[in-house]
């Protein structure tokens, strides 16, 4: 029941709109359905969001350490480093989002150009 | 004061012209940074196998990026139907008090509910921080009308650059190629960590990092589910015991 376990052309669209599709929107039409009646301050919502927050962070990691393509060619320690580096940049200029993605760029690039491991 | 007319009687061109202010109200500071964000889908989509068309379905059926990143990565590690279904859920119970907190904004009498079901598909991050910022200057009875052309517009747009940046992303040199799958964990690694309330979150994430790729190790397939369990689940008794120990 993987991605691509059964060989048909609608196999990976039906996979998207269940696990994608009904996912998501079954959380946001139960948002218009209960409407005013939840507070955003309950407990349960903290427990809710560390859960997702510590699910969206795995794939992250994920991300940077397992990455694909020719994010892979590059070594691990510069693909680390240069997410430290952004996320410091990040806390330093007033928590500018911007700011983490250029410098984390900065530093990836500058390290591919000086050691050429893009061969 | 608009709020004070006994009962506003509006002619169709007053709900375009609050639709079209929506629509350029989503050319934006937050807008620009989503849009680089979906680069990064693109880039990743592509990486991951999908065709260009999976790409941008996925983007507009699914439009919360944390969602449709999670769901690539489930794909990428061989999750099983379920397995992935569950962990987009788990990444998007977050969006249901988002919607709960904007849909009094934008709500009147005469409202009819299926308007408020279809806007509510286009509520994640991005655009339901520009709403909260800017529904309180439109008058309230054409707020649906706004956030129609706010949050449908950055959908479209954002499809489009998934598909742009799909199409070109065989072609890039390596380095540039490689900066492009990195923007998608920068923008996440930033954006998660600033619109987290509480410490619970800023713990959770931390555990996260570290869990998805020792969980990748030892547990392919369900990795994202044990770490976002193990990780969310530690960060929350962290922030109860914190609170047990300032309450005594």
């Amino acid at each position: 029941m993987t991605f691509d376990a059964i060989d048909t052309w609608w196999w990976p669209y039906l996979f998207i709109l269940l696990a994608g599709w009904l996912a998501t929107d079954m959380w946001r039409f139960l948002g218009v359905y209960l409407g005013g009646r939840v507070s955003e301050k309950s407990e349960a919502l903290v427990l809710v969001r560390a859960l997702a927050t510590a699910l969206v962070a795995a794939v992250i990691g994920n991300l940077i350490v397992f990455p694909s393509g020719a994010l892979a060619d590059v070594p691990l320690w510069v693909r680390i480093f240069s997410a430290v580096v952004g996320f410091a940049a990040f806390l330093a200029i007033r928590k500018s989002i911007l700011a983490g993605i250029v410098a984390a760029e900065a530093v990836l690039l500058t390290a591919i150009y000086l050691f050429g491991q893009m061969g | 004061m608009m709020q004070t007319d006994p009962a506003p009687v509006h002619a169709p061109s007053d709900y375009w012209r609050w639709y079209l202010r929506g629509v350029v109200a989503s050319a934006s500071v937050p807008g620009l940074i989503l849009t680089s964000a979906f680069i990064g889908f693109g880039g990743l989509a592509r990486e991951a196998g999908l065709t260009l068309l999976q790409a941008v379905l996925m983007t507009g059926m699914i439009w919360a990026l944390p969602a449709k990143v999670v769901l690539l990565g489930a794909i990428m590690t061989g999750a099983s139907l379920p397995a992935a279904a569950f962990a987009v859920a788990l990444s998007s119970v977050r969006l249901a008090p988002m919607v709960v907190a904007l849909v009094p904004e934008m709500r009147t009498e005469k409202t009819r509910p299926w308007v408020l079901y279809l806007l509510s598909h286009f509520v994640a991050v991005t655009s339901w921080v520009l709403a909260m910022e800017k529904l309180r200057h439109v008058p309230r009875d054409m707020r649906t009308a706004y956030y129609g052309g706010l949050g449908g517009t950055l959908v479209l747009v954002n499809m489009i650059v998934v598909a742009v940046v799909y199409g070109i992303a065989g072609s890039l040199p390596p380095g540039i190629s490689a900066g492009l799958l990195l923007l998608t964990p920068i923008y996440f690694l930033t954006s998660l960590w600033g619109s987290s309330r509480e410490s619970a979150s800023h713990f959770a994430m931390l555990f996260g990092l570290v869990l998805g790729p020792v969980m990748h190790v030892i547990a392919p397939g369900l990795d994202l589910l044990i770490a976002g369990a193990l990780g969310g689940g530690a960060a929350f008794l962290i922030h109860l015991h914190r609170r047990g120990r300032a309450r005594a």
